[in-house]
């Protein structure tokens, strides 16, 4: 029993572990969203804002990132998914003798590293675009059309994957049912095949969007003058990280919820209606009386969507009548008064060891002249290296970013040419 | 009724690669015709049909329909109709929307399709259940519902692979007088795919006893039943008991045949085997179980058999005694149950006796698998 008790502990355990490993990075990725630092942190916790994401929605390349990976998402999903399709019908038709090599070789685009992919592409349609006598800014080597050729070459195969397991379910006789009551060929695709095929299809295409939008080896060879997201994103992050992007992480990870949750409800939704039709009888179908179940009722998912929904609108109130400044301005005159506090305690400090020499040398001034040189030097410099302002400096390093006047912080004594006359000045009096 | 439209295989052979599935086949099918293919699982039955709703193309010889060669003419330009061994409803589309595809097809409206298909729901017992998906009706329904499919097409030949083999003993029963039924009514020919003898025989106006690809006897119910030509068709197509022998001597339509267990018996030789069989031919005579007799103890001649009884079956209307037979197989003899007390003879000789016109002997061949 105690071993019991014990298994199931740690079974809790791991499960809080493995959940915080899985989800933490992105629970603190969106709660630094909020917060008022420059840098994207949750603690100290300064002050709620929605800055961020005005900041997000008025940077240019960001947004222009954003409509390239959908521009790129949503033609990647139309070739992906047709060549998916393609591939898959040409699966199940196959000599079966051929069909698992050629299983592999459809494959085997997944196993390639996009790198090669990217590269390959570009090298491929550049030879292409000069066979045909084209020039650089020909159709063939236009950024968006590349990246789409060039992502689909992969994301086809995953296509392929999940409509061939829905395929394998089909019943061939269906479509031959459909040629036997008079269809054509084509119509018993369109009606007969393709709305069976429609779930596996609509999967498949939000699989193909999703690793459109979130590619980047392959992407980075190709995208030419239509950088995406990733690329955008990649560039930035070069010149330093601002929680503008948690912003868009965090908006991401809402909409995902979002997406999810209401594809479970429908999904369940489906199912009570299912249930409640096999229940009802024939005069219940046949006067339409039988009431179907509610959106709500014994759907947990759509219960969950609700509150989320609920919850995001709250949020967004508070957003457009929030203010942060009052909050925001708070934090920096504490930290002002902090840091001068600082500033007053080391020059008192100074002071005191400066009379303590200037006793000494009086006592033996020929002894200590080179060595007061060097203290000199030494508290020159100390202004900057002592553990007490750097650590003054690091918690005040983002408002320097921000206010960039502000001379009140540690780094900001140093950087500062009004700075270093003054506290330089100050420590040069004392050589 | 020949109003219908006829269909003719003409020396139809269809191969697999090496394998042939059938071989040879000759059948002239009347328009307006109940017609059978009944054979045990596997004989070629599907394909047949399959050749003759046009999924599959001939290796040699001709599929004639009214008289036209079907060659290169696709399925769905066919006057024919298919209903699947295993229906093949479109899962995702209501009954009337099933019903009515073949009119989707064509472009009809909505109005015209509900109409159509509520007259069609009337006619297969179904009223009201056309906005119902095919997964929530039971397995005679949908069975009815996919016969309704086929009609609304408007067809001239119907085809119906094994339709009601899915269904349970009382429900088939009833579907077979309502399939004869609607066959009537529209007048179309049908073409039956079972093997089931029961089903045939009720149904059918012809029967072809199919066996491995080869068609072993085409005629109507009762030639089929009474006047087999082979041991196949003999012994596939109801109860049947087998005397294996040699012919010994042949008098005119009768032949005395030395049996290996039973001495000599007398009996007619089928209708499709006059004048082919020879003395000192091996050939089987075969006798029904409800054709025999109890005769007096110990009575001799070549239309009496005796043996032993291994064991006695009261089945209400008939008692059946099982007696040892020829080449392991037991004999099964049916005595209709009158009323009057009837003695045990279990371990005990009786004899028996046949009238030789219900006794028929034909080559000696396979038989059907039990
Ligand atoms: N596409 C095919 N390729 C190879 N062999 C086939 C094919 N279709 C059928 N066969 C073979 O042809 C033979 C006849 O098959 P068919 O489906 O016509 O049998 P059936 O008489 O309809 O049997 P059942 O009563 O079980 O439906 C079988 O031995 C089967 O293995
Ligand atoms: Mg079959």
């Amino acid at each position: 029993m105690k071993n019991f008790s014990f298994m199931r502990l740690s079974l809790w355990v791991y499960l809080a572990i493995f959940f915080a490993y899985l989800l933490g990075p992105l629970v603190i990725m969106s709660a630094t969203a909020f917060n008022s630092p420059s840098f994207p942190r949750m603690t100290p916790w300064e002050c709620l804002t929605f800055e961020w994401f005005s900041a997000l929605f008025r940077d240019e390349r960001i947004l222009n990132g954003i409509w390239n990976s959908i521009l790129v998402g949503a033609g990647t999903v139309v070739l992906s998914v047709a060549m998916g399709l393609a591939g898959a019908l040409m699966l199940t038709q196959i000599w079966p003798k051929l069909r698992a090599t050629y299983y592999t070789i459809i494959i085997a685009p997944i196993l390639i590293p996009g790198v090669v992919l990217g590269i390959s592409t570009l090298v491929f349609w550049d030879r292409i675009n000069r066979m045909l006598g084209l020039g650089a800014d020909s159709f063939l080597s236009n950024g968006l059309f590349l990246t789409i050729i060039g992502q689909s070459t992969f994301i086809a195969s995953y296509c392929m994957l999940v409509l061939v397991a829905r395929l394998q379910r089909y019943d061939i006789a269906l479509t031959e049912a459909a040629l036997d009551l008079g269809a054509t060929h084509a119509q018993a695709f369109r009606k007969v095949l393709l709305p069976f095929m429609r779930p596996a299809i609509a999967s498949a295409a939000v699989l193909a969007f999703l690793a459109s939008f979130e590619n980047y080896n392959t992407t980075t060879f190709t995208f030419g003058e239509y950088p995406t997201l990733t690329i955008e994103l990649a560039q930035k992050v070069r010149y330093g990280i601002t929680p503008a992007i948690s912003a868009l992480a965090f908006i991401i990870v809402v909409l995902t919820v979002f997406a999810a949750l209401f594809n479970e409800a429908s999904i369940r939704r489906k199912q009570l209606v299912a249930e409640a039709r096999k229940k009802a009888t024939v005069e219940e179908l046949e006067s339409g009386k039988l009431r179907l179940p509610g959106f709500l009722s014994s759907n947990a998912a759509a219960v969950a969507l609700v509150v989320v929904a609920c919850a995001t609108v709250a949020v967004v109130g508070t957003a457009s009548v929030y203010s942060p400044q009052q909050c925001i301005a708070n934090v920096q005159e504490q930290k002002r008064l902090e840091t001068e506090e600082r500033i007053k305690e080391l020059r008192r400090q100074r002071e005191l060891r400066r009379q303590q020499q200037e006793e000494q040398g009086e006592a033996a001034p020929a002894q200590t002249a080179p060595a007061t040189g060097s203290t000199g030097n030494n508290s020159g410099f100390g202004g900057v290296f002592a553990p007490g302002s750097l650590s003054g400096g690091s918690e005040a390093e983002p408002e320097t970013e921000q206010e960039p006047q502000g001379n009140n912080s540690g780094f900001g004594n140093v950087f500062d040419p009004n700075a270093l006359s003054g506290d330089g000045g100050e420590s040069g009096s004392g050589n | 009724m020949s109003a219908g439209v006829g269909v003719d295989l003409e020396n139809l052979w269809i191969r697999f690669g090496d394998f042939v599935a059938v071989r040879d086949a000759n059948v002239n099918i009347n328009g307006g015709d109940f017609f059978s293919f009944l054979g045990p699982s596997g004989c070629g039955k599907t394909t047949i049909l399959r050749a003759v709703s046009g999924f599959l193309e001939p290796s040699d010889g001709r599929v004639l329909i009214g008289g036209n060669d079907m060659k290169g003419i696709g399925p769905n330009k066919r006057p024919t109709a298919l209903i699947f061994q295993n229906l093949a409803l479109f899962p995702l589309m209501k009954v009337w929307e099933n019903i009515t595809f073949s009119m989707e097809i064509k472009g009809a409206s909505v109005r015209e399709r509900r109409k159509r298909a509520d007259e069609l729901l009337d006619m297969i017992a179904l009223p009201g259940q056309g906005d119902k998906l095919p997964s929530e009706l039971s397995g005679g329904q949908r069975q009815r519902v996919a016969i309704a499919r086929a009609l609304c097409a408007e067809p001239d030949v119907l085809l119906l692979d094994e339709p009601l083999s899915a269904l349970d003993l009382k429900l088939r029963q009833h579907m077979r007088t309502e399939l004869r039924e609607i066959q009537q009514r529209v007048g179309i020919t049908f073409i039956y795919i079972t093997h089931d003898q029961g089903e045939a025989l009720t149904m059918s106006d012809s029967i072809a006893v199919m066996k491995a690809g080869v068609i072993d006897q085409i005629g109507n119910g009762k030639t089929i039943y009474n006047d087999p030509s082979t041991a196949f068709a003999a012994s596939f197509v109801g109860e049947n008991n087998v005397f294996r022998g040699k012919i010994k001597r042949i008098m005119g339509e009768e032949a005395l045949i030395q049996t290996n267990r039973s001495g000599e018996l007398v009996a007619r030789i089928s209708t499709a085997n006059q004048g082919k069989m020879k003395e000192g031919d091996a050939a089987m005579m075969f006798i029904r179980p409800e054709a025999f007799a109890l005769a007096p103890k110990g009575a001799k001649g070549t239309h009496f058999v005796t043996a032993k009884v291994n064991n006695e079956e009261f089945e209400g209307n008939v008692f059946n005694i099982f007696m040892e037979g020829d080449g392991g197989k037991e004999l099964k003899v049916s005595i209709p149950n009158l009323g009057q007390s009837f003695e045990d003879h279990t371990g005990q000789n009786i004899t028996l006796e046949y009238e030789t016109k219900n006794a028929v002997i034909v080559p000696a061949g396979e038989l059907a698998a039990e």
